[in-house]
């Protein structure tokens, strides 16, 4: 019929590379726990703090007082410099607010511009596993081939050196390093830090590190692979946001640090492409910088959580990896002898308690799932009394 | 070691003030010490004073049960040498009384009392408080409504708008 060829045809039109990008068979899954009510859900991503009042406040004077139309493609000077500030606070490198930063929509649009700006058809791009959704997508988009590297429990979900090493290829452009981890909650020590960097100069490689949980680390401090030398603060491009330590995941609001030669590449794509970030956000997050009480009291809570959340996995019979960073709690269910998928869909059914399968990260996070700890204690509790219900009654016999 | 002890024993600390009925198997674990250490560390505080009591923030209007608060404002002689802190303790014995607070400003008290109506606590101020030795003036504001109490919002709890989901 006339109706269906038409819609064949339509199918046809898709680009090749977004045809590549299988729909995941998940979605179903997270269609249904949306709709479902009265659930606990430790499948979130975002804080459940709120923005703290001081950023919503300037936002909301912001609006009133009509800063509406477009900032500098860059984004606000002001902002840029107040992130130079804070960067070189926290990880202590230096970069010039006025070549070598760009406010971008989110950390998300700043990794999609960093891979843009680098990938040609053919080039690969080293991913860690269990990863973030988007690196992978990202790379097919810009035409290249991601090449995905397994990390280990038994490692603390580290990329190795060798691991790293064995997967470069000629054709390795890049690696993207996303530490404190989403979805394991890993985090990398200046010695992992240091073995990566010796593969990465060898190579020649571009590396992309997400650090948007950086703040979120319990032990220790954050250190960035860019701190490490002028060496790789020259081929490093720093991805940060304001969305998981200020709460502003809606806001859209993130940034990229990097040699000027590469903030132009991205800048290139970025003014045709957004413009420039949301001017109200931006503003929220000259503000969000300042207010660095509220973060102090999100992270003592975060870590107090964390504890919680692991000690309480633990006791209900799940290993648990300790996660040092960001909030996620990652418990392998191979005890259980049912898939990540089976494990979450049971459990939802079962007892209204949410979280996402481990293998949406990668085959590596098969066997496990992630468990969020942005959430109220109270609720914690309740959760993990639950799922030790489940785990009782779905117990492996002998 | 002595700050490691320090910082664990303010972090319980942290926890108990949101929280006074925090277990202390569950402090022991956000804290990452034994259930007998948090015991011993917080018996330590309450022998000390650190830790004066433990009290539960109640909305009496929920409850249903008949509550009016007011702050009042007094003013105090300031020539006489028993200094304030005779007169502040003086009110402060008084039952009705629950909180006395030395201020800067125009006043020099803060006294919050709290009655089963506005009339009684009227006839509170005006028999018990005003009369006093060296209490020159008083002013009664009644507590209206309260929106915040102790770092806790009295107003209905935020549901949470977030995605079920997010990655």
């Amino acid at each position: 019929m006339k109706e269906k060829e038409s819609v064949k045809g339509l199918k046809r039109k898709i680009s090749e590379r977004v045809r590549r990008i299988k729909g995941s068979g998940i979605r179903e899954f997270f269609d249904i726990a949306q709709r479902m009510e009265d659930v606990i859900s430790l499948g979130v991503g975002e804080p459940d703090f709120t923005t703290p009042w001081s950023a919503r406040e300037a936002c909301i004077y912001a609006l009133e007082k009509g800063y509406t139309s477009y900032t500098s493609n860059w984004g606000l000077l002001e902002l840029r410099k107040a992130i130079s500030d804070m960067l070189y606070k926290e990880i202590g490198v230096f970069y010039d607010p006025e070549s070598e930063i760009i406010v971008t929509t989110g950390v998300s649009e700043a990794a999609d511009i960093a891979i843009r700006a680098i990938v040609d058809p053919g080039d690969e791009v080293i991913v860690h596993e269990p990863s973030y959704v988007s690196y992978k997508p990202c790379t097919i988009f810009a035409g290249g081939s991601p090449v995905s590297v397994r990390t280990s429990v038994e490692e603390d979900f580290r990329l190795t050196a060798d691991a790293l090493e064995e997967s470069i290829s000629e054709k390795t452009k890049a690696l993207v390093l996303n530490y404190p981890n989403n979805p394991t909650g890993a985090i990398l020590r200046r010695k992992d830090l240091e073995e990566i960097a010796d593969v990465v100069v060898e190579h020649d490689l571009i590396v992309i590190s997400d650090e948007i949980y950086g703040k979120l680390t319990y032990e220790g401090k954050h250190v960035s692979i860019a701190s490490l030398d002028d060496d790789l603060k020259e081929r490093t491009i720093l991805l940060n946001g304001f969305s998981k330590a200020h709460a502003m995941t809606g806001f859209r609001i993130g940034f990229a640090a990097a040699n000027a030669e590469i903030i132009e590449a991205m800048m290139k794509i970025h003014q045709y492409v957004m413009l420039c970030a949301p001017t109200p956000a931006q503003i929220a997050a000259l503000e969000a910088i300042r207010d660095e009480n509220s973060v102090e009291r999100m992270i003592s809570e975060y870590n107090r959580r964390r504890k919680l959340m692991v000690a309480g996995l633990r006791e209900i019979g799940l290993e648990c990896f300790e996660p040092k960073g960001a909030f996620y709690a990652f418990p392998s269910i191979a005890s259980t002898g049912m898939s990540s998928e089976e494990f979450a869909r049971r459990l939802l059914f079962e007892e209204r308690v949410v979280v996402v399968p481990g293998s949406v990260f990668g085959e590596a996070g098969e066997g496990f799932v992630r468990c969020a700890y942005a959430l109220s204690q109270q609720k914690i509790r309740e959760a993990l009394a639950r799922i030790e219900s489940f785990l009782r009654r779905h117990s492996r016999k002998g | 070691m002595e700050n490691a002890i320090e910082r664990k024993s303010e972090e319980i600390l942290r926890i108990l003030e949101e929280n006074a009925r925090a277990s202390e198997e569950e402090i022991a674990k956000m804290v990452g010490i034994s259930a007998e250490e948090v015991r011993r560390i917080i018996q330590e505080f309450e022998r000390r004073g650190v830790i004066k009591g433990y009290k539960a923030v109640i909305d009496w209007e929920k409850a249903g049960i008949e509550s009016v608060k007011a702050v009042i404002d007094v003013k105090v002689s300031p020539e006489r040498n028993a200094g304030y802190d005779a007169i502040a303790a003086r009110i402060a014995r008084f039952p009705e009384v629950k909180t006395v607070r030395l201020v800067s400003g125009e006043y020099d008290l803060s006294v919050l009392v709290e009655g089963k109506t506005m009339r009684e606590v009227a006839y509170f101020v005006a028999a018990k408080i005003a009369p006093l030795e060296y209490v020159r003036e008083t002013v009664t504001h009644f507590l209206l409504k309260t929106y915040k109490e102790d770092g806790i919002l009295c107003t209905e709890e935020e549901e949470d708008k977030r995605l079920t989901i997010s990655l």
